[in-house]
């Protein structure tokens, strides 16, 4: 297999919007799992589905001593359930993953296997008071509507409907949250990396408590993880006096490197190895400003034997919405950083 | 019946808030221009066709308003790539994050509304519906690139894709009013089979949504002996279940309160029972808050009537309406305006106070 610098063009854009029409809202990820695995099964050696639906994937390195290097990208997003039929074709839902439900009102939304559309409406301005209009309206006052003669059983899945678009320096679109981090990794398996062996997982319900990682990481015992997702970028102006410190990352500065955050502490030589491999190389990155959110590292770091881990994200702007916003350099610049990087993994790496 | 659906489609993919009615209009003159004898503008937007009659001139006439004009936003500021809102037309807030829009500026750029970071905001606005003041549009762009294409005034408009869904219900934005000029479509469409003796102004109205105003000339100009009006009106939905609300898809409205003058009631609920349309008496008593409000007091006082095809989620990017109440509008409407005979205006009396 030739060593080749992964690259994004037309066919990654492609496929990133496969990825992204796709539904896999946690517990079923169907959908994104027949993508991955299609694409991916002509680069490894092992490839298996397990007992949650995580795609576990391996690659086989060549040289001596080699570190089992794991790379995890969850394939999840955030969604709902239906739980209720109310006739007429409307339903009740629960939201899965967090969504902030001032985020659902006046959607599109896409339903089961068939992707049947619907709306989540709200009612007319008109008989509404200016009171009202001030307060969220809540999940439970919401309802999925899929047209009056709706065949829709309750308990399938659903999310907003795919909107991908490519739009000047940006991609917009649901979910991408994590489906760039699915793509990303999908691209490094095309590549070769002879000094390690590839453990790379594609994980389910990440959204929903960092559990498919768990499992996958106990399946694979790693001696160091990498998790690859998207982080909020919370780099908006000020609508009030001071300034913005709470900007978590911002877009166009490159891929974010975790140091710390809800569910870990990054082990501090894979910091330090990850931001010398950015500065070598000259690509940008940025530090994620620690404190607050989670990944799978969280999961990862403690599962079985426990690993170090570091987190390695694309910045997003709205996250959990119906559109998010994204820039396309920071996610080349991800892909060649990584792709860096894993080249020069050694067993040293690892020494206190 | 022709399929008015591609049509519909197109009407609400189209931008054309109030007072720039420009690309809707054009849309509906395209599709009029065959189906009518005369086509113009109105000084202030309005959209004229003239279907003549068949009797000798001078013919009396009936004036149909359905108006073409759309909610929406536009750019108060710009700032760091981001743009800031103001509403044309009544928009509950709640509605806005997440959908998807145009900004009309130097160029059409796609965006979306987004709710910005809460740490961005006042501690006691974080937890509260986001305010309009406080909600921006992200374009993709960068900062510059905004700053050069985008300036204030621009508009905004809703960018939602229209949605086909079960039962033969559509879903987008604009269906306020769009599906009523639909309607009307399918009446100039009927009548070009049907024999009528009075002329048919059909009109696409402009600024209704924020003023009435291109009902209000339209109907001067025009000067017709009776006016009927086609607006959207309350569906049956979440959150929506008031005795002023009517189940989607189950059938139209016919108005009654002081906009509407009650012979016309009657006349419009004996011909559909006649044609076996289902109708429900849409009351609203003092204002209707249509285009009949104005055009019922232009020149001498006309005699206005009010069709309503019931619509859910009103005045959201994914409103709802039942194709087959477009077909049922429109169908009243040709039967009714053949049906009219030359001294149909003789017999208008106010005084019919039971007809309902």
């Amino acid at each position: 297999m030739p060593n080749k610098t992964p690259t994004i063009g037309a066919a990654q854009f492609k496929l990133l919007e496969k990825l992204c029409r796709a539904v896999g809202v946690s517990g079923g990820e169907s959908e994104v799992r027949k993508i991955v695995d299609d694409e991916i099964k002509s680069f490894v050696d092992e490839v298996k589905v397990d007992a949650l639906g995580n795609v576990l994937a391996t690659q086989k390195g060549r040289g001596a001593k080699r570190l089992r290097l794991m790379l995890d990208a969850h394939m999840d997003e955030v969604g709902f359930m239906l739980v209720a039929d109310d006739g007429d074709g409307l339903y009740r839902f629960k939201t899965i993953g967090g969504i902030d439900p001032r985020n659902l009102v006046g959607k599109q939304v896409v339903v089961g296997k068939e992707h049947t559309l619907g709306v989540i409406g709200a009612k007319p301005i008109h008989h509404t008071t200016p009171d009202e209009r001030k307060k969220p309206l809540a999940e439970d006052a919401l309802r999925i509507d899929l047209g009056p003669e709706s065949k829709i059983k309750v308990g399938e899945r659903g999310t907003f409907a795919p909107n991908f678009q490519r739009i000047g320096p940006s991609l917009m679109s649901k979910s991408l949250d994590n489906r760039l981090g699915v793509a990303t990794l999908i691209e490094l398996l095309k590549v070769s990396f002879p000094n390690v062996d590839l453990c790379v997982a594609f994980t389910v319900q990440e959204e929903i408590g960092l559990r498919g990682a768990k499992v996958a990481a106990q399946y694979f015992k790693p001696d160091l993880a990498i998790v690859v997702d998207a982080t909020p970028a919370k780099d908006l102006p000020m609508q009030f006096d001071g300034e913005n410190i709470f900007y978590n990352t911002k877009l166009g500065l490159g891929p974010a490197i975790y140091v710390s955050n809800f569910s870990t502490i990054d082990d501090p030589r894979l910091v330090r190895f990850i931001t010398n491999a950015a500065q070598k190389a000259k690509i940008p990155y940025q530090i994620r400003q620690p404190g607050g959110g989670g990944t799978n590292a969280g999961s990862i770091q403690r599962a079985g034997v426990g690993a170090p881990v570091i987190s390695i994200s694309v910045p997003h702007r709205y996250t959990h919405s119906a559109m998010s916003v994204a820039r396309v350099d920071d996610w080349k610049n991800m892909l060649a950083l990584l792709h860096v990087a894993i080249r020069q993994i050694t067993p040293a790496l690892l020494k206190r | 019946m022709t399929d008015i659906l591609p049509f519909l489609k197109s009407l609400i993919s189209a931008p054309g808030l109030s007072a720039y009615e420009g690309p809707v209009a054009q849309l509906v003159q395209d599709k009029w221009k065959p189906l009518v004898d005369e086509i113009s503008m109105s000084r202030i937007g309005s959209l004229h066709g003239l279907k003549k009659g068949r009797s000798k001139p001078p013919r009396p006439s009936i004036m149909i308003a359905t108006h073409m004009d759309a909610i929406g936003l536009m750019v108060t500021k710009v700032e760091d790539g981001f743009i800031h809102l103001d509403e044309i037309g009544g928009i509950d807030v709640r509605i806005l994050p997440g959908t998807p829009v145009i900004v009309h500026g130097k160029q059409d750029l796609p965006g979306v509304i987004v709710m910005p970071s809460l740490k961005t905001l006042p501690e006691d606005l974080r937890d509260g519906a986001i305010g309009l003041r406080h909600l921006l549009v992200d374009t993709g762009l960068l900062p510059s690139k905004v700053a050069s294409l985008v300036r204030a005034g621009d508009l905004v408009s809703f960018n939602t894709p229209p949605t086909e869904l079960s039962g033969g219900v559509i879903s987008g934005h604009s269906l306020d009013n769009r599906a009523s000029v639909a309607a009307l479509t399918i009446c100039l469409e009927e009548l070009q089979t049907k024999l009528h003796l009075w002329d048919v102004w059909a009109v696409a109205t402009a600024q209704e949504e924020e003023t009435l105003g291109g009902a209000a000339t339209s109907a001067f100009h025009l000067d017709p002996d009776l006016a009927i009006v086609v607006d959207v009106t309350f569906a049956k939905g979440p959150g929506a279940d008031g005795w002023e609300t009517f189940p989607l898809g189950k059938g139209i409205t016919l108005g009654w309160g002081a906009n509407l003058h009650p012979y016309l009631y009657k006349k419009f609920k004996e011909l559909a029972d006649k044609l076996e349309i289902p109708v429900a008496m849409d009351i609203t008593p003092a204002h209707s808050g249509t285009d009949a409000y104005s055009i019922q007091v232009a020149r001498e006082g006309i005699p206005t009537m009010l069709i309503g095809i019931p619509l859910r989620y009103m005045h959201t990017p994914v409103e709802m309406v039942a194709v087959n109440d477009i077909q049922r509008a429109g169908r009243l409407l040709a039967e009714f305006t053949s049906s009219l005979d030359m001294d149909f205006v003789s017999k208008i009396s106010w005084e019919d106070e039971d007809a309902k």
